[in-house]
């Protein structure tokens, strides 16, 4: 029997048609992003070309506004320029759940506590 | 912005059959799936990367020693010519998503317009790349003198000048494969402007091929955001 209530592949797709209104407040968000994106990376390649890496306290601020600058970079391709931000919230948390656990137990087991261990050892007099 | 993704749908209807309870297509419900697998892909990559650099840490190279040439005019620009690559890939994504947004009003003229750029960028971004490749390979005037006085330049897959040779394995490795991605992203993009300027989607009355051939270019950029700060930066 054929059933009536499915919901046809392409009606998604049609869904997701905005008026020429919308438009125009959607491409504003790309270019605030757009902005923000250039101007980070800017900061970051100053910091970058201006400071030497060292054992300092000031290199390890550096290092930290890096890596947020890069996460918050991320955060806002992923959510404006990919559109998860509008995609429902199931499939954000599909994606980025098992993404975010996996990653932060390699970095901490891999790239943190084993890469100090063979540094370690390459130090020993034996 | 998507209708169908806002609507609040009650759970049992949502997962009783019938539609997507992701509220999205399959292609683009697939797409992300992929980018998933690609992106642990790539978090391998830079955690193995990660590693070295632990591993090495006294002799790890600094990026800006390194990378501080620029094309024409010589030595000391530290960074310069990475970071014009970095603002040519963020471009090239800003025009991708205006397509996507332009195909959401299923505005040919404008989806074919920035989709060309987009491609446009994405050659640039790659000439970039293989400039910086073959200075990579060629190194520096001065070059490294080894103990037995022979004289080194430049690096490949069994010398380094710049340090320890995992560096420049890494360099080929994480650069190349992000490159590759370049490259068929920069694919997929004529593919599809090819059928933008058909008119196959004007007949098919939506433009989410652009969307989703536009997923993999955001990442893309996305994957060089993380592999400009971990390479070049820290």
């Amino acid at each position: 029997m054929e059933r009536d209530d499915l919901i046809v592949d392409e009606s998604y797709a049609i869904n997701a048609h905005h008026s020429e209104e919308a438009g125009k407040k959607i491409r504003r968000d790309i270019y605030k992003v757009t902005l923000f994106l250039t101007l980070a990376t800017i900061l970051e390649v100053f910091l970058g070309a201006s400071f030497k890496r060292n054992e300092t306290f000031t290199w390890d601020v550096i290092v930290t506004v890096f890596a947020i600058l890069t996460l918050v970079k991320a955060f806002f391709i992923v959510t404006v320029f990919m559109h998860l931000g509008d995609e429902r919230k199931n499939i954000q948390r599909t994606i980025l759940i098992p993404y975010f656990f996996f990653m932060a137990y390699m970095i901490i087991l891999i790239t943190i506590i084993e890469g100090d261990f063979q540094g370690l050892i390459q130090t020993l007099p034996f | 912005m998507a209708s169908e993704a806002t609507q609040s749908i009650d759970n049992t209807a949502l997962w009783d059959g019938g539609r997507s309870p992701f509220g999205m297509s399959y292609g683009k419900n697939m797409m992300w799936f992929f980018l998933v697998s690609d992106a642990l892909t790539f978090g391998g990559l830079l955690i193995a990367l990660g590693f070295a650099r632990f591993k090495f840490a006294g002799e790890w190279p600094m990026g800006e020693e390194v990378f501080q040439s620029l094309p024409f005019l010589g030595n000391g620009f530290p960074l310069v010519y990475v970071a014009l690559m970095t603002f040519i890939l963020i471009i090239s994504s800003v025009t991708m998503v205006l397509a996507v947004e332009a195909g959401h009003r299923n505005d040919k003229k404008t989806v074919a317009k920035w989709l060309a750029l987009t491609v446009l960028f994405g050659i640039f971004f790659l000439g970039s790349q293989a400039w910086e490749w073959s200075h990579f390979i060629h190194g520096t005037e001065a070059g490294l003198t080894l103990a037995d006085g022979s004289v080194i330049h430049g690096a490949n897959m069994s010398f380094n000048e710049y340090g320890p040779q995992l560096y420049a394995n890494f360099f080929f490795f994480v650069t190349g494969f992000h490159g590759f991605h370049v490259f068929t992203g920069v694919l997929f993009n004529i593919i599809i402007l090819i059928m933008v300027l058909r008119g196959v989607f004007e007949k098919r009355k939506h433009y989410e091929m652009v969307e989703k051939v536009g997923l993999y270019w955001h990442f893309v950029d996305l994957v060089w955001v993380f592999v400009f700060t971990i390479f070049y930066l820290v």
